[in-house]
């Protein structure tokens, strides 16, 4: 282009070529910006639609997505700690080596030599345990504001597996150390992928038709945790489920944004307080017809049939309130990292099980149920859980309440009735099982069939469920229904996780605090 | 149908075609395009079943030693196995729970499970749950010379004990 009689400057060409050679930083600052710089409502709006990266966003956000009480931020914070773990995993990869004995040296490299290694572990394991936490979270801020309902049906489907992935990487990542913890740990899953056998040993098909074999025996690659399950393990840790993780969450925003933003309630405007005195609506009128970005727009937009007034332009607003939510998550993984080591303990032993062998934090719940039967408690009531947690929007078709705290029949009430029952639920079965153990201690010899379909787990199941039917009759309502489930649910999982953690010792026996722990 | 339509003289290029021969064939390249990729895949999903076990070999020979009490459990070092002898009959039992694969200690009265809390008699019958079958008794032999072959790949029903 230089040289060319449209240039400013005239001259020789040689001095054309200086002065464009001293512009070069300034023209490249500006060729980095289709459209210009970005210094007005309408630049930046602009810049929001244009840019790759930021096209993700809306070009305008609503005031009532923008409310802390909306979101918390949590699925933000999800978002957060996996790109923290994404950013260390790959680091920490340069040192990792995944095979048996070296991994628990080179772990111990990582934690005792390697620059900075130490911190960018803890940190790591900080951001996997966030992001259990906020996934968890996130699910239960969607629930309770009925946010899954028409049009998000699909969306909250979606979520639902991205949680069993969140726990699938969690746990992958579990045995990478080569400890005793990780290895106790992972024969313990493995056993549990391979208790479908305990129903098919009952039924006395296992001959013929063994699916817990085949399942362990693909995840381990063998027939005992070795070197085979180290590599399956490390592959599916840094490559298989970050990509199927990367493509479901792709599909979970793109359908945050088609699904017409974050649910909020039809009388939102009502709701929100006047806008804040330097906030600018770029329409000072209802607009006659709507503009092209929200006619691809499905739904309440922006734009469609309402006056845009409650919105504000997502740069900066929304990129604030986002920064700021991946600068406290940031912030929450250092500060624990700082004070809290992840554990190593002494290098795996195939022949002395640690005692007590317990798994991570969030499937402490669970190893609570499989210590009456391996199936149900493991895969079972997991499964039917998630599943009828996938249906409810299919369930509740609604349409009070959304986009509302406890919205809908019953409400906080409900939720608060609900989560009662739950806890005292829980917490009886618990007792009974603790104090007089199960059946098999009152009837030595009976049949295992009955025990699978008669543990603590299926009991509080059932439990459960007869309340969320009694709540669907009595307050005619199945969004109440399914509020009462979940509340009680969470009762559950909190309850079993908090004995799981802290109230379980050796040989799996209750005790009140790991001080009465017997020597071993 | 009491009214037969009318057929029009001329029919508009927008009228449907009788035989949608385009549709047929592009429903057969898609469903053989889309078969042969699942096929592709489905015979892809074989690779991560193991044909061979990778483990190490599950038959070990073993002296017993001579002060073996009977009723008392050996436990020969690296294995999980525990063997008992008395008299000339041997029979041995794998300390593996079958539970959930936790490795099972030799007590007083039978095994413990340090993970859940199984308890087994000395001939490894479960008495306390959440086991859901008692411990495989293993396949022994005489090996000679006093030593005894060990397969903890091979079940055998129990109460079989072996005289050597």
């Amino acid at each position: 282009m230089s040289g060319l009689p449209t240039e400013t400057d005239g001259g020789p060409a040689l001095g054309r070529f200086a002065d464009n050679l001293k512009r070069i930083p300034r023209r490249f600052l500006e060729t980095m910006f289709r459209g210009g710089r970005p210094d007005s409502d309408r630049g930046r709006s602009n810049f929001v639609f244009q840019n790759v990266f930021l096209h993700l966003h809306s070009v305008r956000t609503h005031r009532w997505s923008l409310k802390w009480s909306t979101t918390w931020g949590l699925g933000m914070i999800t978002l957060g700690s996996f790109l923290v773990t994404v950013v260390t995993g790959v680091l920490l990869m340069f040192y990792y080596k995944p095979y048996p004995d070296v991994a628990y040296q080179s772990i111990k490299d990582i934690h005792f030599v390697v620059p900075t290694g130490h911190f960018l572990r803890n940190i790591h394991r900080w951001a996997a345990n966030i992001m259990v936490v906020g996934v968890l979270l996130h699910m239960a801020r969607v629930f309770f504001t009925a946010s899954y309902r028409k049009p998000r049906e699909f969306n909250w489907v979606i979520g639902m597996l991205l949680l069993p992935v969140t726990l699938g990487l969690s746990f992958t990542g579990y045995l990478l150390p080569w400890d005793q913890l990780a290895y106790w740990a992972i024969t313990i899953g493995a056993n549990i992928a391979q208790s479908p056998r305990e129903v098919t040993d009952a039924l006395g098909i296992t001959q013929q038709f063994d699916p817990g074999g085949l399942q362990k025996l693909i995840l381990l690659g063998s027939d005992e945790v070795g070197e085979e399950a180290l590599i399956r393990f490390y592959l599916l840790h840094v490559l298989i489920l970050p990509l199927v993780l990367c493509f479901l969450v792709a599909v979970h925003f793109w359908r945050v944004r088609k699904d017409g933003g974050l649910a909020r309630p039809a009388d939102v405007d009502v709701r929100l307080p006047p806008p804040e005195r330097r906030t600018f609506p770029v329409f000072t009128e209802a607009p006659a017809k709507t503009y092209s970005l929200a006619a691809v727009v499905k739904s309440r937009t922006p734009a469609v049939g309402n006056p845009p007034e409650n919105t504000v332009p997502s740069m900066p607003h929304l990129f604030y309130a986002e920064a700021a939510v991946f600068m406290l998550t940031i912030f929450l993984c250092v500060l624990l990292s700082l004070f809290i080591d992840a554990p190593l303990k002494e290098i795996a032993n195939p022949l002395v099980p640690e005692n007590p062998a317990k798994a991570p934090w969030y499937f402490l719940g669970l190893q609570e149920l499989v210590a009456h039967s391996a199936f149900m408690g493991g895969i079972g009531i997991p499964m039917i859980t998630l599943l009828g947690l996938a249906l409810i929007p299919y369930l509740d078709r609604e349409k009070a309440g959304t986009g509302l705290w406890f919205g809908g029949s019953g409400g906080g009430r409900l939720v608060a009735m609900s989560a009662a029952y739950g806890l005292a639920a829980v917490l009886v079965v618990e007792a009974v099982a603790i104090r007089f153990g199960w059946l098999q201690q009152w009837w030595p010899g009976c049949p295992q069939l009955l025990i699978i379909l008669l543990n603590p787990g299926t009991v509080l199941t059932v439990l459960y469920g007869i309340w969320s039917v009694w709540v669907v009759k009595r307050f005619d309502s199945t969004r109440a229904g399914a509020l009462g489930l979940f509340a009680c649910f969470m009762a559950g999982f909190i309850v079993l996780t908090v004995v799981g953690t802290w109230f379980r010792g050796p040989n799996w026996e209750f005790y009140w605090s790991p001080s009465q722990w017997p020597g071993h | 149908m009491s009214q037969e339509p009318k057929p029009s003289a001329t029919p508009s290029r927008l009228d449907p075609e009788l035989t949608a021969r385009r549709d047929f064939l592009g429903t057969a390249a898609t469903t053989l395009a889309c078969g042969t990729c699942g096929f592709a895949l489905l015979g892809s999903a074989r690779l991560p079943k193991v044909a061979v076990l990778p483990s190490a070999s599950k038959k070990f020979k073993v002296v017993l030693p001579p002060s073996l009490l009977p009723g008392q459990p050996f436990v020969p070092p690296g294995r999980s196995v525990a063997i008992f002898k008395d008299g000339d009959s041997v029979h041995a039992i794998s300390t593996i729970c079958t539970h959930l694969g936790c490795v099972v200690k030799p007590v007083e009265s039978g095994f413990d499970c340090p993970c859940h809390g199984s308890r087994f008699a000395a001939n490894g019958d479960v008495v306390r749950g959440p086991a859901p079958k008692a411990l495989a008794w293993l396949s022994v032999s005489s090996a000679g010379g006093g030593a005894v072959l060990v397969d903890e790949g091979k079940v055998v029903p129990a109460g079989t004990k072996v005289s050597v």
